[in-house]
């Protein structure tokens, strides 16, 4: 008997030390998987909810979650911190902290990295990747250029030190009036010398600016999705791409062609990459690049025999937030090292209906996109067309990967996190 | 006396037909500018873009001042917004190229759109404006 209660207390002990999310802990979609439809054998549930509007997300290695809120105006807590205590995979403890809105957010060795829309912090964390004094947080970047658009400063990190941050474009398309009808391009477009790429930023020197980093990649209208690939060592983005080409020239574009053009693209970035905007898009009807109108285009000429082509392209005004690769095992091989897209949603297709509201899956081969992209995750705007943005009930932005392969998306209406699970 | 009468029924109808006319043809008029362009960012419905676009939907800046209203169409409008606790962070061009009657016709139309009911704007109130700002 004693022996026997002995060996339930050590059991119990031996369950309970089983964080979420980590191998050996089977977690239960829910009945009706979230409201999501899923790949068979997949299964979802709802994590946590209520967050606020929730951006990117990450998960530590205990499989506690990190969750940045948008929208606040430095009012309220902007980053939660979430465990679910009982290995139910439902969050039962959350604590709120930091005054910043912003997007982005990432754990870094013993760091906690998180983003407002002009600068990078920092936390320390203790050896279970808790943040050792929500109070004390580093300056890492200052200063970076926020003009009302485009002014997420999403962000990540690689293996050797180096933080990479996405500067957006304070512009549509460097009108010299912006998203002004008729209006022709600056030449050359002066926004490329402080935003429009990606900057290079050391990971652990403090109040970093401009003149500390490096222009690492331009002509990037705006990136909120980007990860840094471990295996190929190499920084992958997805650009959102310009708005309005009918709007701004109907005589070029009618509103079919304008809710479909330019191709949302993923670019494989090395150092000096150029991606080509304002000057040129990415036609992915054409498979070419197309000077821009405010350059002198047509909607046929091409442009920019110098510019990096896409690594992928898909449908204009998807809106890609977050991009992932996928190096865990609970999924099943062919998901392996291949990259989730959470496409938040289009508003640039109206009066057609809009699309996006999914996260897709791209297959990779040998570090490159191989085969078409396919929708993984889809349900979260609710039932039937979505005609403006705001009839969407949820909207994916953010992806993490937890420890036992699973999922998490983050939706950042209603601050709901989903949980994916493989099952079979 | 007859044709008096006559005269003064005429008269009378063609001043009511004249005075629905403006107002519904200067909603109908809006309607073809607002989606010429206003719709890419605020919408079809006028619900806007979440946290980017504000809504046009039963606003205070919609059915309030409207020489405010006349102003943001005139200025554009590169400040944070705030709507029923959320922030609206898009900058809005000036659209100082339209005319007075123009800009009176896509205010009335989204004066009365997407649930909104409020008086017209008159070509002569956006005139008044136009000349205070520049």
């Amino acid at each position: 008997m004693n022996k026997f209660s002995l060996a339930t207390v050590a059991l119990a002990t031996f369950l309970t030390s089983f964080g979420p999310g980590v191998p050996g802990t089977a977690v239960k979609p829910d009945a009706d998987n979230a409201g999501l439809k899923l790949p068979s054998g997949f299964g979802a549930l709802v994590a946590a909810e209520g967050l606020g509007h929730a951006r990117h997300l990450a998960v530590t290695p205990e499989g506690d979650l990190y969750v940045k809120v948008e929208g606040t105006r430095n009012k309220g807590n902007t980053i939660w911190y979430l465990q679910d205590t009982n290995g139910d995979g439902k969050i039962d403890r959350k604590t709120g902290f930091f005054k910043y809105d912003g997007t982005g957010i990432a754990v870094k060795g013993n760091y906690l990295y998180a983003s407002s829309n002009t600068d990078v912090y920092r936390f320390k964390l203790n050896d279970k990747h808790q943040v050792i004094d929500t109070a004390r947080s580093e300056t890492i970047v200052t200063g970076l250029i926020n003009r009302h658009q485009h002014e997420a400063k999403a962000f990540t990190l690689d293996n050797d030190g180096n933080l990479y941050v996405n500067i957006g474009a304070y512009s549509n398309s460097c009108q010299i009036k912006d998203r002004t009808k008729g209006s022709l391009g600056m030449q050359p477009c002066p926004i490329l010398d402080s935003a429009g790429g990606i900057w290079q930023f050391k990971a652990d020197k403090l109040n970093q600016t401009y003149g500390d980093g490096q222009r690492y990649a331009t002509g990037l209208r705006n990136v909120v999705g980007l990860d840094w690939n471990t295996r190929l060592n190499q920084l992958f983005v997805m650009q959102h791409g310009r708005d309005q080409l009918h709007d701004l020239f109907p005589d070029m574009y009618d509103e079919k062609q304008s809710a479909e053009l330019p191709a949302e693209c993923m670019y494989a970035l090395h150092k000096g990459s150029d991606c080509g905007w304002p000057y040129i898009y990415y036609d992915q009807i054409q498979h070419k690049k197309i000077l821009a109108p405010e350059y002198g285009g047509d909607g046929k000429k091409t442009g920019g025999d110098h510019i990096q082509d896409p690594a992928a392209a898909y449908p204009g005004h998807m809106a890609p937030n977050a991009i992932l690769f996928y190096t865990g095992s609970m999924f099943p091989e062919k998901y392996r090292n291949g990259a989730f897209i959470a496409f938040h949603g289009s508003w640039n297709r109206a009066p057609e209906p809009q699309k996006g509201y999914f996260v897709v899956f791209q297959p990779f081969k040998d570090g490159k996109p191989a085969g078409d992209w396919e929708i993984f995750a889809e349900g979260f705007a609710g039932p039937g067309e979505i005609k403006s943005p705001g009839q969407a009930q949820h909207r994916p932005c953010g992806l993490a990967q937890g420890p036992d392969g699973s999922l998490y998306i983050s939706d950042d209406v209603k601050g709901t996190v989903y949980r994916i699970v493989y099952n079979k | 006396m007859r044709i008096w009468m006559i005269a003064a029924v005429l008269l009378g109808s063609c001043g009511v037909a004249l005075g629905q006319n403006t107002t519904a043809a200067s909603i109908a008029r809006g309607k073809v500018l607002y989606q010429n362009i206003c719709l890419a960012c605020h919408q079809a419905d006028g619900s806007g873009v979440p946290r980017m676009n504000p809504p046009l939907i039963k606003t205070s800046f919609v059915l309030g001042d409207k020489t405010k209203l006349i102003t943001i169409v005139l200025k554009g409008l590169n400040d944070d917004v705030e709507i029923e606790g959320e922030y609206y962070s898009n900058p809005m061009p000036p659209q100082a190229q339209l005319k007075d009657q123009e800009i009176a016709d896509v205010l009335t139309y989204v004066r009365n759109s997407f649930g909104n009911k409020a008086s017209a704007v008159k070509a002569a109130e956006v005139k008044v404006v136009r000349a205070k700002i520049k």
